[in-house]
């Protein structure tokens, strides 16, 4: 009874994975149809966001360092943060673009497949043209390890780890959350955007220097701490605590939130019609 | 087959008037207005029928196609599909349906028509023998040969629908829903689609339900009418019934009864009946 | 008179239609507050860094933020789905020349009347919640009557001169084929030449003299700076007359090349 419940499991995401690729395959194909503007899109974006960056760079040859931190170590936390959110709209872009897909009735359609709507919105929407943020994130990372003077150990590397896979769930839950209060209004979501857009501006900076209170909203409220600040400490050799590195595992929390805002706002579309 | 009984469904609307000084009321209160789409509708479709739901504009049509197929929840009433209900087991249940909306393409809009089936081959996990098989003959009767290759953008609109119908039938589902499936179409292309439908309906006894307003595809195809018109269901019976219930109704026209007047074309009588209603 | 009666029946509907979406402003200027916040938190993280190398006070960097923030939908030089000349591109414009009006002004007052819409209802619930935040955060009152009233009327010429940029830019895009990715490198660049990254004090110096001549400093770094006092005398008034220089500029290059556009569908049929 129960091998054949595991299989039923397994056989159910490997179908599942399946429909998946077959979808990012599909977004490959569309993207392709449109090769010249698709290059000059992607290579547009890689280029502008370093304006980010440019405007860091100024600040810190005026200034040369900030509550301690170096341009290289900055430019490290930079990167990670750039290169989360970068995969987060590149994977979750169906949640970012969801306020589009109810508006234009793409939603009842999803409804009408004998698939979960989570699977469909990902993947019908995978933003392959992310890719260049996603390079341009790995360009000014390699620059920051260059720059700073991170002790490299298997610890470290492993919290490095931690902390993209970490974050970038994060942002694809807010963006989740985001697409779930759509379904009550269509108006009021700009909110979110602080969770999102907001958290990958200022978080460019190490949340220690907004100062103690920002610390403990970031921790306590939304745990940006943990997939930045705490990490980071251990990363970069400021602390002895490995266990920092642990921290990014905390975000399955806010997974489980978004699950049943969603499905409850799920239910509500369905009495409330479009 | 599919029961609906006493099913009613309500919305709520905002509403606001023109002008600068309502626009800044308008910030602090907002006016709501309930619109009842549909209230008290009952009917049941044997399986392997073949029903026209017409109506005019925003009589509950749409309304009721969303319910039957498990989109939306009514607020009152129960509906059965096949001994499910549609809202509830959502995925078990649109798996027996196919939909086809008129206006609104399922297919991806950049890639060829075959990649968006194969895409659909995965997401109903048809198997590979049941999809050579329906693949076949849904190309050879829709005539699909050359349009597989082309991206969805590129076909024109008698083309696309063909696509449309064909993809919706890929998972062979028991019933079909066909919501405005000739509008815009040319002839020729509506007579291809109404004769597919028709052998669809004799060979694999699959139930058509069609939302439309050209009276001629209602001629063409269904045996069956039923009239809905400001939420409610005002006729369920056969043309000819449609055509007694005009004359019933037009006290105006003494001549009515007379036999010229049964040639008479299927939209006239329609308008009229929709006038004489007040449903429009 | 009656040409000033049509284009103000168009500004009343862009307003109108602005004001429609309160949630959105509501929720939009939470956003922006707190954006706002971290913005001050940060350079004051800088400032206490290195305090002599800071180039402006406090209370005017604070100022900055606030009222960039405030202003923020009114200067952006990108444009987004609702915006007027989208039609350009859709063809739309044939409908637009059958009309008694310039086509140029008609746009320019449609687009600027969006713009004050949507700041007016973003900004108000702004200003208030930057007034009441307790110092060093707080928006300090302008630096005098005199700065005030220069700041309000450079506001509105700074408005004047980013609509006419966007618009030359928009333009011109119609005779070369620009694609989204360059326009947005385009757009991005503006953006830092503005002062929307950092402010352009905080440049340095060779850069800012270089910066102050583009149009770009003329949009909304020169207002925001008069406020506070932060720009006065010479240098102030040789900046609005340089903002004043690139609004008639644009302009005319924009009404130029609207003609010419105009000119273009008329012969090749759109």
């Amino acid at each position: 009874m129960i091998t054949a419940e595991r299989s039923g499991m397994t056989t159910k995401i490997k179908n599942s994975s399946r429909v998946y690729f077959h979808y990012i395959t599909i977004s490959l194909r569309s993207a392709m149809q449109y090769r010249v503007s698709f290059f000059l899109m992607v290579t547009g974006r890689f280029l502008v966001a370093f304006n980010g960056i440019l405007g860091v760079y100024f600040m810190f040859s005026r200034f040369g360092h900030v509550k301690g931190y170096t341009f290289g170590e900055v430019l490290l936390c930079f990167s990670v943060i750039q290169m989360d959110f970068a995969l987060a709209e590149c994977i979750g872009g169906g949640f970012a673009m969801f306020s589009g897909i109810v508006r234009q009735g793409e939603f009842d359609r999803i409804l009408l497949r004998p698939r979960s709507a989570v699977l469909q919105v990902l993947g019908s929407k995978f933003r392959i043209d992310r890719i260049g943020l996603i390079l341009q994130a790995l360009v000014m990372f390699a620059y920051g390890i260059a720059v700073s003077p991170v002790a490299w150990t298997t610890g470290r590397v492993m919290t490095l780890l931690f902390m993209l896979v970490g974050g970038t769930i994060l942002f694809i839950s807010f963006f989740w959350l985001r697409a779930a209060f759509t379904f009550f209004t269509l108006e009021g979501i700009e909110a979110f955007n602080i969770l999102t857009y907001g958290a990958k501006e200022h978080g460019k900076y190490p949340i220690d220097i907004y100062g103690k209170k920002m610390l403990q909203i970031c921790t306590y409220i939304i745990p940006y701490t943990l997939i930045q600040y705490y990490p980071l400490q251990y990363l970069l050799g400021r602390t002895d605590r490995w266990y920092y590195g642990l921290y990014p595992f905390g975000v399955a929390g806010i997974v489980l939130v978004c699950c049943a805002v969603w499905s409850f706002g799920m239910r509500h579309y369905q009495s409330a019609g479009s | 087959m599919i029961t609906m009984e006493h099913v009613c469904k309500s919305y709520r609307v905002a509403k606001r008037n023109a002008g600068m000084i309502e626009a800044c009321k308008a910030l602090f209160r907002r006016k709501v207005e309930i619109i009842h789409a549909l209230s008290d509708v009952s009917f049941t479709i044997g399986d392997g029928e073949m029903v026209g739901y017409i109506g005019p504009n925003g009589a509950g049509k749409s309304s009721t196609i969303k319910i039957l197929s498990g989109i939306l929840t009514p607020e009152s009433g129960s509906c059965l599909v096949d001994g499910r209900i549609p809202w509830k087991d959502r995925k078990e249940h649109v798996r027996q349906i196919g939909v086809v909306f008129g206006q609104r393409s399922q297919l991806w809009w950049d890639v060829p028509v075959i990649d968006s089936f194969e895409l659909l081959k995965d997401i109903y996990s048809i198997s590979p023998a049941v999809y050579r098989h329906n693949m076949e003959e849904l190309t050879e009767l829709l005539h699909l040969q050359e349009l597989l290759r082309m991206p969805t953008r590129q076909l024109s609109l008698g083309q696309r629908m063909r696509c449309e119908i064909a993809a919706s039938l890929l998972h062979s589902p028991k019933i079909l829903f066909l919501d405005e499936p000739t509008i815009g179409l040319d002839a020729v292309s509506k007579l291809a689609v109404r004769e597919f439908i028709l052998r669809l309906n004799q060979t694999h006894k699959t139930t058509v339900i069609l939302t439309t307003h050209d009276m001629q595809d209602i001629e063409a195809l269904t045996k069956r009418i039923i009239l809905i018109g400001r939420g409610r269901v005002l006729m369920d019976g056969t043309l000819e019934d449609m055509r007694v219930l005009a004359a019933v109704h037009d006290n105006d026209n003494a001549a009515a009864a007379q036999p010229e007047q049964t040639e008479e074309s299927l939209e006239r009588i329609v308008a009229a009946l929709y006038q004489q209603l007040h449903i429009v | 008179m009656r040409a000033c009666k049509k284009y103000f029946s168009f500004f009343r509907l862009r307003f109108n239609m602005g004001l429609q979406y309160r949630m959105a402003a509501v929720s939009g200027a939470f956003t922006q507050i707190l954006w706002g916040f971290m913005e001050c938190l940060a350079f004051l993280a800088f400032r206490q860094a290195d305090p002599a190398a800071y180039p402006m006070t406090v209370s005017a960097t604070v100022s900055y933020v606030w009222l960039r923030e405030a202003f923020f939908s009114a200067f952006r030089t990108w444009q987004t789905d609702g915006e007027v000349f989208d039609s350009i591109m859709d063809g739309g414009i044939a409908y637009e020349l059958c009309r008694p009006v310039s086509v140029y002004n008609m746009w320019f007052v449609k687009t600027v009347a969006g713009r004050i819409s949507v700041a007016t209802l973003r900004s108000i619930p702004l200003l208030a919640v930057a007034c009441l935040l307790p110092k060093p955060f707080r928006l300090s009152p302008p630096a005098g009557p005199v700065p005030f009233m220069l700041f309000v009327l450079t506001l509105f010429l700074g408005l004047g001169v980013t609509v006419a940029f966007c618009m030359f830019t928009y333009i011109l895009a119609f005779f070369t084929i620009s694609p989204q990715g360059l326009r947005m490198m385009f757009t991005s660049m503006v953006d830092f030449l503005s002062g929307a990254i950092i402010p352009l004090p905080f440049m340095p110096d060779g850069v800012r003299t270089f910066l102050e001549l583009l149009p770009f400093a003329g949009m909304f770094n020169l207002p925001l700076r008069i406020y506070s006092g932060d720009l006065t005398g010479a240098s102030m008034l040789r900046g609005i007359g340089l903002q004043c220089f690139w609004l008639v500029t644009l302009l005319l290059a924009g009404k130029a090349l609207c003609r010419a556009a105009e000119h273009k569908v008329v012969v090749q049929g759109g």
